[in-house]
């Protein structure tokens, strides 16, 4: 007879022990009924690509995308935010040519009115969301096309590259991968997508007159015509009262970047606009008005 | 006299606080200038008739109509076209707008005349000339009303007179004030119809004007007053048509597919003086009221007036408002700018005080089913806020019927965690609308490639 401890303690451990075993084997033996082959190639493919799960492939995410590439079901360059890296090595694994991928692109937001620069046209106390936003009165901010900075995108982006800075979206160009989640979000369809290499960009979706913009932000495009004059390769055209670059004749000589009376056109090379500067202009201005 | 036959579910019982329910309606002066939106009603803008410098009348059309939900915007003052462009207006919308300086004369229209045409399809026509929309606050264009939709016939005419938000009079002081016109004004309906049952619904808080209706249609069999229990959402259309006749519009149909019409008192005189004096609707009252206005009363305006010519009227503001309203206090609009202008359903103007307007920040849902007692529609708020705000507002519209919503604002006025509840279902509505055009576009995508 074993002494009362030795069985307390020795009981529990011994079935504990035997039902490891126990299940052991029959998850063993499970594996080996139920095996499934799977194809080595899919496995390869989905640990090629980003993992995001951002659907821009058009496949339901990253394993739906895997499965198709590997069963030779779909192209090995529709993975975005994978960009050239991903096609090539999707190319490698299956044997087939990467083709062109295409220029790199990134996300921009077409405003810069953040909480100093553009007016509001009432005090906004709903919920957090630039749709619910928009449905009163076509959003709070005074001009009718800006951001509304509720971060509706954020949400949307799966890198975490947008943020909300005074009320704005800031889109981080190095985290972005473009795979143009964002641009379905934005109820006011304010960002769109653009080659990496277009280093200035009008940052500006109003197509209001020049006062209307004027009495609503500090930093829209007013339709001066500046930038159409400075530019020198005739990128820049006017369509209504904002103005448009041309990428295709645009050399990012950036001359536009510096008669921009409003800094509405973004240097995307150097930091984000001075916005004292825009803001003491628009002072400025309003002081000459007065006079 | 009878009493309303059911009892309406849910509902909520806000201070009446009708300060200006006694007090005789008062023509404001001609306004400087007026400001008409091409949009006073529910379908697509109108189109402007007129260009700067042209000089206009008063009942001239300056709108044209240009879709069958759309009704023609006349002027309301004599005078010189100022500007035709887009404005800002209380919808919140940039819209095109016609900006009228006013001469004084209020020189009529020289084609005005009254109608002579007594039958019905040309009556009905005659309506959409007048420019006619609800004046209760939805502004549906009241002719698109009076033809029954295929396949469903008239059998009664409910005539609106609950008037159950809190401040407004505007409808009170047309029946007390009145009475005679509504009676014709029903009696054309009629006519237009040929309905038979007329059921006038009146809240029990307004003993007045059910004693005036009552004299009036005295001699008139076919018309019954209805006096009904005191109960906001009450002059809903649903919930006024099952108070006076126990009736249930199914859910997502009109009121005629219970053979019902409802037309709103304002309207209804408002047809009468069309046909009478041919005169069309460019002007109305307008309560004005709210804590900070020094002296509210009701106020007869052009169409068009800017607000802060109506408050300056009532003798200005005491104090800053917290809040300025189009419209009731439980569904008005709030409004950001005293330059936007009265429309043709703007039935009140309210200055809140901030002791009258509920300032409290959201909170979260502590699940005390206020709201779900509170619905009129017999809807669960609670649920369908939960949904919405993530993400799956078309689950809400599927299982829990969020269409059904009329936005009463029951719901958010019981509120105890202040939840934005109302604003959460117009979001997910939009969204439900957005995610339908979508699929329809995709499927027309679809088609195309096949």
């Amino acid at each position: 007879m074993l002494p009362v401890c030795l069985t307390a303690f020795a009981s529990p451990l011994l079935i504990m022990a035997g039902l490891g075993v126990a299940s052991g084997v029959l998850l063993t033996v499970a594996a080996h009924i139920f095996h499934i082959d799977v194809d080595p190639k899919v496995t390869e493919v989905r640990e090629a690509l980003p993992g995001a799960n951002c659907g821009v492939c058009g496949f339901a995410g990253c394993d739906a995308y895997a499965e198709a590439v590997a069963g030779g079901r779909a192209d090995v360059d529709r993975c975005i935010p994978g960009g050239v890296g991903a096609a090539n090595a999707l190319a490698q694994i299956m044997g087939v040519d990467a083709g062109d991928a295409g220029p790199a692109m990134v996300a921009r937001v077409r405003c810069q009115g953040d909480v100093g620069l553009a007016r509001e046209k009432y005090i906004y106390t709903g919920i957090d969301d630039c749709f619910a936003a928009v449905q009163i009165f076509d959003g709070h901010k005074a001009c009718a096309a800006g951001c509304l900075g509720h971060g509706t995108c954020v949400e949307a982006c799966p890198f975490g590259a947008i943020s909300i800075v005074n009320q704005i979206a800031v889109i981080d160009e190095e985290a972005c991968k473009a795979c143009g989640r964002c641009i379905k979000a934005c109820p006011k369809q304010l960002i769109v997508m653009v080659e990496r290499r277009q280093r200035v960009m009008v940052l500006c979706n109003s197509d209001d007159r020049g006062n209307v913009v004027r009495a609503n932000c500090d930093t829209g495009c007013i339709g001066c015509t500046r930038c159409v004059r400075a530019c020198e390769h005739g990128a820049i055209s006017m369509q209504g009262a904002l103005a448009v670059i041309d990428y295709d004749k645009c050399v990012n000589c950036k001359a536009c970047v510096e008669v921009c009376p409003t800094h509405a056109i973004r240097d995307f090379d150097a930091p984000p606009v001075n916005r004292e500067k825009a803001a003491a202009k628009a002072g400025a201005a309003k002081a000459k008005a007065g006079a | 006299m009878r009493n309303g036959v059911k009892r309406i579910p849910g509902g909520v019982h806000p201070d009446p606080r009708k300060r200006t329910e006694n007090l005789e309606t008062v023509v404001m002066p001609l306004p400087a200038e007026v400001v008409l939106p091409m949009q006073q009603h529910i379908g697509a803008p109108c189109e402007p008739t007129v260009k700067k410098g042209d000089r206009v009348c008063v009942g001239q059309v300056v709108g044209a109509p240009t879709d069958r939900l759309a009704v023609p915007i006349h002027a309301s003052v004599s005078g010189t076209v100022k500007a035709v462009g887009p404005r800002l207006y209380a919808g919140g919308r940039h819209i095109t707008s016609v900006q009228i300086e006013a001469d004084g004369e209020q020189t009529l229209d020289p084609a005005l005349a009254p109608v002579s045409t007594r039958d019905p399809a040309g009556m009905i026509a005659s309506v959409r000339d007048s420019g006619i929309v609800g004046l209760g606050g939805a502004g549906f264009p009241t002719w698109y009303k009076l033809t029954p939709p295929p396949g469903s016939t008239f059998d009664t005419l409910v005539v609106n007179g609950a008037e159950c938000e809190p401040y407004i009079t505007s409808d009170y002081r047309e029946m007390v004030e009145e009475p005679i016109r509504i009676i014709r004004g029903i009696k054309l309906v009629q006519q237009m119809t040929g309905i038979r049952r007329v059921l006038i619904g009146i809240e029990d808080n307004k003993a007045h004007a059910i004693d005036r209706l009552i004299h009036a249609s005295e001699r008139d069999s076919e018309i019954d007053v209805l006096s009904l229990r005191t109960r906001y959402p009450q002059g809903g259309e649903r919930q006024l048509i099952y108070a006076v006749c126990g009736r249930i519009v199914p859910a997502g149909q009109l009121p005629s597919a219970v053979g019902v019409l409802v037309l709103s008192v304002n309207t209804i005189s408002a047809i009468a003086e069309w046909f009478e004096t041919g005169m069309p609707l460019t002007s109305r009252r307008v309560t004005c009221d709210g804590g900070v206005v020094a002296e509210p009363q009701n106020v007869r305006v052009p169409v068009g007036t800017r607000l802060g010519d109506v408050f300056d009227f009532c003798g200005g503001f005491t104090s800053h408002p917290a809040k300025v309203i189009m419209g009731g206090p439980m569904m008005g609009v709030s409004q950001f700018s005293l330059d936007n202008t009265v429309l043709k359903q703007t039935n009140a103007l309210l200055a809140l005080a901030p002791d009258e307007i509920n300032q409290d920040a959201e909170s979260v849902c502590i699940r005390c089913g206020r709201c779900v007692t509170a619905c009129p529609m017999r809807l669960m708020p609670s649920t369908m806020n939960r949904l919405i705000l993530d993400g799956k507002s078309e689950e809400a519209a599927a299982v829990w019927h969020l269409n059904d919503c009329i936005e009463c604002g029951c719901c958010s006025y019981i509120c105890p965690a202040a939840r934005n509840l109302v604003q959460s279902f117009r979001y997910g509505k939009a969204e439900v609308r957005l995610a339908e055009r979508r699929a329809a576009q995709a499927a027309a995508a679809a088609g195309e490639e096949k």
